[in-house]
Parts: structure tokens; C-alpha cells; sequence
């Protein structure tokens, strides 16, 4: 659904996005994951025809970003970093003007006003102006006002940004419930939020690519080992002992109250591990996945790995 | 042209959802009234003295007395209004990251800056509209001619158009609002004050300025002679600002 090859993009000297190449599929949730100033809003501006790019291809919904921008314009919906909302329409009013120019039939604005509000869950504030409405409301207005022309695409830079925790895990859940229906890519720079909404991940950093695929495929490729991380009542030498003993167990190591349990991949040793650990009551306070993915990221992120 | 009335909807409902539109209109009218009461006032002094004279009395004229100079002073009145209605259009979307909805949006630049650009024109045919009212007590206690008026209202349009031409350039530059508002400002004036140079040169200097000038072009009009060539002079340098405004948007996002 969204194709990227060779793009690149210079502001003058500087190179945002240099030689970007990935895909997103069909119906799926993709998370563009890099810290700030990795090129993900650059990316993101290009792919939505804001921005020409210097070089390379890109196409949205079989449109070519370069050549009929109007045809991908009308098959995104896009939620730029700052929430672009005239702060004295009311919310309806807003959605309306949108409509109108994303082109939604007169017949059927109304129906997608009302299709968008529902969804973005903004019927206790549609009438009210949009500068009196909360920071998490706003940024639903944003999300609201990307799917109102009910777009094959949609594009959300950064959000859950600037919220608080109760209002992101709001709006995640929210962009879950578009799966499907819609394709999705999203830019952030904090990991849970892909491993908890996404399906797969682009990984940039300094406009390269660094990673991209499915969560599962790069877990595979890059971590030969799983394992659990175990916080327990004392977490010292004599409990490390007493897991070295399963079988299958390579690895184990302590620090602080935490023990970190590898074994090679392919085998599940989760319910020996747990056993064990209730069996000689050893005061189990949480038991975690090693999270491959994070260490991936942060060894990318510190320069430590290079594609 | 769906998208280009769109924007114009937005826009006004913008002007009027801040105190932007009452403001200006009602402090231009403030001030027109001023001027046109103490026109009027002047001119039945004039007339009084003067039809005690049978050869002055043939030379009591309302337009070339009230209306003339009444028009004159409009046009000053404008260009300090146009820049506060054009200041924000383009400043504004640009300063709240909304310009990215607008570009991203199946929408040409060129639609996006008609749009904006008609919404501010009603807004000054609104405001010079009001201001024909009051020439109703004129015509209901006088008789002047009612050519040299039409042609008067409609050289001010075309040059309150112009200006509001050349503020949205401006508005297109900037993210800064009174910056927008204040190059109009100076621009407007400046073009205005053209002829004052053009008047002490000589030659083809004297006459590309007195070309140029804005006032040379609206004087006739005061006088009820509409020239087409006054006309395209103001209708072509409308188009000149929107072609500016239009290159500066195209080539900021191709940068």
C-alpha cells in the first residue's frame, strides 16, 4: 500500500532522509520508529506531498506521490506533528471544512462528519470551539479530521505525543481499532508504542535505515536468544545456580533483584522457569520477555549497529 | 472552483469568529461618517455663500464638493484597513502548521490563494457597501449625479482589491502577522505617493511613475470618467500580487 525506494531529501547541505527503502502492507500498522531528528517527519511529509523529495520514488495506494499527487492526496489521511486545527471552529464546524476539502461528496459529508466524530469518540465536544477543548481531545479532532474522506491510507506523526498516560493508551487503542480498515503508518520515537500498536517497524536513524519488517521477523534476525527477566524477593548467586540447573538454560545473570534467563531460540522454557521459581518459593514479584526489540533500538539508537 | 468557495466560507466565518471583522468595519465606518458629516457640513456652508452669487451659484457641484474628497479620504482609510484584513491569511496557516492540512489536501495553490483572496474582497465590499448608505441622505436631500458615485465606489473596489492583492503577498512571506501587516502598509503608501515623484521628473521616468501610481488611476474615477485603461491597470496588478503571493507559496515548498 505505501512503497518508498531510494528517497531522499537535502535541505540545502543538510540530508534528512537519505536512500530511505521500505513497504507497508495492505490493512496493516506500521510504526516509523527513530529518535528525534531521524527524518520521520520528513519521511512522513514527503509521502503525503507536502514535501517533494530530491530523490527516489514513492507511491500510496498505487499513486505516485511525484506524479499525481491530487489521486494520493485524496487516499491519505494525515495527522501532521502539530495538530493543524483552527482553534476558533467548533469541532463540527472543523470536520465540516475538511470534508469539503478532502472532497467528500456533499451528500455524504454529513455522514462522515458524524462517522469520524463516533470514532474518534468526540461526541461529548463536537459543538464546542476547538480552542476550549483538552490537549486529548484536540489531538482526537486530529485523528478525526485525517479519516473523515475515509481514506485507504492514513499517516499519524507522532500521535500520542504530549499526552498523558491515560489519554495515550487512549489513543492507541483508538489507531488498533482502524486496523484493517485502514493502513496505517505511524512515527514515533519511544518503542512500547510500536511493540504495543504496531505490526511492523521501519527503524531510522540520522534519515538511514537502519531495520524494517515485521516485529516477529526482526526479533528472529537479530536476538538468536529468548528468554525471560525474572524480579524476585533476593535475586543473588544462589538463585542464578538454581536456574543454570534446567536444562536448556545458557545464561543466567543477576542485578539487583532481577534475574535474566537466556536459552536458544526455539525453545519455550517459560512454565520451567515459573515452576521452579514458585516450587522453592522464591517470592516471584514479575516475570517479563526479554525484550528484544528494545535492546535492538537502543544498540541502533547509541550508533552501536550499523543496518 | 467547490474547493476555491470552500476557503472563502472558512475565511469569512474566521473574520467573524474573531473581533477581526467587527473591529475594522465598524472603526471604518466610524471614521468614514466623520469625514462624509464634516464634508457635508462644509459644503452647505459653501452653498450658502456661494448662491449668493449667481456665477459662483452655477459652480455648486455635490460630487465634485462632498463625494470627490470623500472618496479620496476612503482611499486613505484603506490602506491602513486592507493590511489588517489580509495580514492574517496566509501568516496565520502558516505560523499554526494548519498550511500543512491545506497543502496536503487535494487543493491547488492556486485555489488555496483565491480563496482567501475572495473572502477578503467581500469583507471590502461589505465595509464600502455600509458606507454607501450614507450617501442615501445625500441623494434623499440633494441631487447629485449618480454616475460619478457609481464610478467612485467602483474605484475604490478596484483599488481596495489591489491592495488586498498586494497584502496577501506579503502574508505569503512571513509567519509574523504585523510584519505582513506593516511591508502593506509601507508598500500601499509608497505606491500611493508615486505621482509626488513622478510630478518633479521628466520624460519616461515621469510617466512609468505617474503610471505606476495608484492615486493617478482612482482620480478619474472620483470624476465619473471610467477609463478601461484604469481599469486593467488596477485589474492586472491585482493579478501581479496574486502571481507573487502564488511563486512565493510554490517555491517555499519546493525549497
Amino acid at each position: 500500500m505505501i512503497e518508498v525506494q531510494g528517497l531522499t531529501k537535502k535541505y540545502g547541505e543538510l540530508v534528512a532522509v537519505r536512500d530511505l527503502t521500505f513497504k507497508v502492507e495492505t490493512g496493516r500498522i506500521w510504526g516509523l520508529l527513530g529518535p528525534n531528528a531521524a527524518g520521520k517527519t520528513t519521511t512522513m511529509r514527503i509521502l503525503t506531498g507536502y514535501l517533494p523529495a530530491t530523490a527516489g520514488r514513492a507511491t500510496v495506494a498505487g499513486f505516485d506521490v511525484f506524479n499525481e499527487p491530487d489521486a494520493v492526496k485524496k487516499s491519505i489521511g494525515y495527522l501532521p506533528e502539530v495538530v493543524p486545527l483552527y482553534l476558533d471552529m467548533t469541532v463540527s464546524g472543523y470536520l465540516g471544512f475538511v470534508a469539503e476539502i478532502k472532497q467528500v461528496p456533499a451528500a455524504k459529508r454529513k455522514a462522515a462528519i458524524a462517522r469520524a466524530v463516533e470514532s474518534a469518540g468526540l461526541k461529548d465536544v463536537s459543538r464546542r470551539l476547538i480552542k476550549n477543548i483538552s490537549r486529548g481531545f484536540k489531538q482526537r479532532v486530529g485523528i478525526a479530521q485525517a479519516m473523515i474522506h475515509d481514506p485507504k491510507v492514513l499517516v499519524l506523526d507522532e500521535p500520542t505525543i504530549g499526552l498523558d498516560p491515560a489519554q495515550i493508551r487512549e489513543i492507541r487503542e483508538l489507531i488498533k481499532g482502524l486496523r484493517g480498515e485502514h493502513t496505517i503508518l505511524l512515527s514515533t520515537h519511544i518503542l512500547p508504542e510500536v511493540t504495543q500498536v504496531c505490526d511492523g517497524v521501519v527503524i531510522i536513524n540520522e534519515g538511514r535505515l537502519m531495520a524494517s519488517g515485521s516485529l516477529e521477523d526482526l526479533a528472529a534476525s537479530f536476538e538468536r536468544k529468548d528468554g525471560v527477566i525474572l524480579k524476585l524477593r533476593r535475586a543473588g548467586a544462589e538463585e542464578a545456580a538454581l536456574f543454570k540447573g534446567i536444562p536448556g538454560v545458557d545464561r543466567v545473570s543477576a542485578e539487583g533483584n532481577e534475574l535474566r534467563i537466556e536459552w536458544g531460540r526455539g525453545r519455550d522454557l517459560h512454565d520451567d522457569v515459573a515452576r521452579l521459581a514458585l516450587d522453592r518459593g522464591l517470592g516471584l514479584r514479575e516475570m517479563r520477555s526479554v525484550a528484544s526489540i528494545e535492546d535492538l533500538y537502543m544498540k541502533i539508537v547509541s550508533g552501536g549497529l550499523e543496518q | 472552483m467547490r474547493n476555491i468557495w470552500s476557503l472563502m466560507k472558512k475565511e469569512i466565518g474566521a473574520y467573524f469568529s474573531s473581533p477581526i471583522a467587527y473591529v475594522v468595519i465598524s472603526g471604518f465606518l466610524l471614521l468614514v461618517g466623520y469625514f462624509f458629516y464634516s464634508l457635508v457640513s462644509w459644503f452647505n456652508a459653501q452653498a450658502m455663500q456661494m448662491a449668493q452669487n449667481p456665477y459662483y451659484a452655477q459652480h455648486i457641484n455635490i460630487n465634485e464638493m462632498v463625494f470627490s474628497p470623500l472618496f479620496h479620504n476612503m482611499s486613505i482609510i484603506l490602506i491602513l484597513v486592507a493590511p489588517l484584513l489580509t495580514m492574517r491569511l496566509l501568516a496565520e496557516e502558516k505560523k499554526s502548521g494548519t498550511d500543512e492540512l491545506l497543502y496536503t489536501s487535494p487543493l491547488s495553490v492556486g485555489q488555496i490563494i483565491l480563496g482567501k483572496y475572495f473572502a477578503a474582497l467581500v469583507m471590502l465590499a461589505a465595509m464600502l457597501g455600509l458606507t454607501a448608505l450614507l450617501s442615501i441622505f445625500a441623494f434623499a436631500f440633494g441631487n447629485p449625479e449618480i454616475a460619478p458615485w457609481l464610478t467612485g465606489y467602483l474605484g475604490l473596489f478596484l483599488m481596495g482589491a489591489t491592495f488586498i492583492a498586494i497584502g496577501l503577498f506579503f502574508s505569503s512571506l512571513t509567519d509574523n502577522q504585523i510584519v505582513a501587516a506593516f511591508l502593506t502598509f509601507v508598500t500601499l503608501l509608497l505606491l500611493l505617493v508615486l505621482n509626488w515623484v513622478a510630478s518633479s521628473g521628466s520624460g519616461t521616468w515621469q510617466s512609468v511613475l505617474s503610471y505606476l501610481s495608484l492615486s493617478q488611476h482612482f482620480e478619474d474615477m472620483t470624476r465619473g470618467i471610467l477609463d478601461t485603461k484604469d481599469v486593467v491597470y488596477y485589474l492586472s496588478f491585482s493579478s501581479f500580487g496574486l502571481f507573487l503571493a502564488h511563486s512565493v507559496i510554490q517555491s517555499r515548498r519546493w525549497r
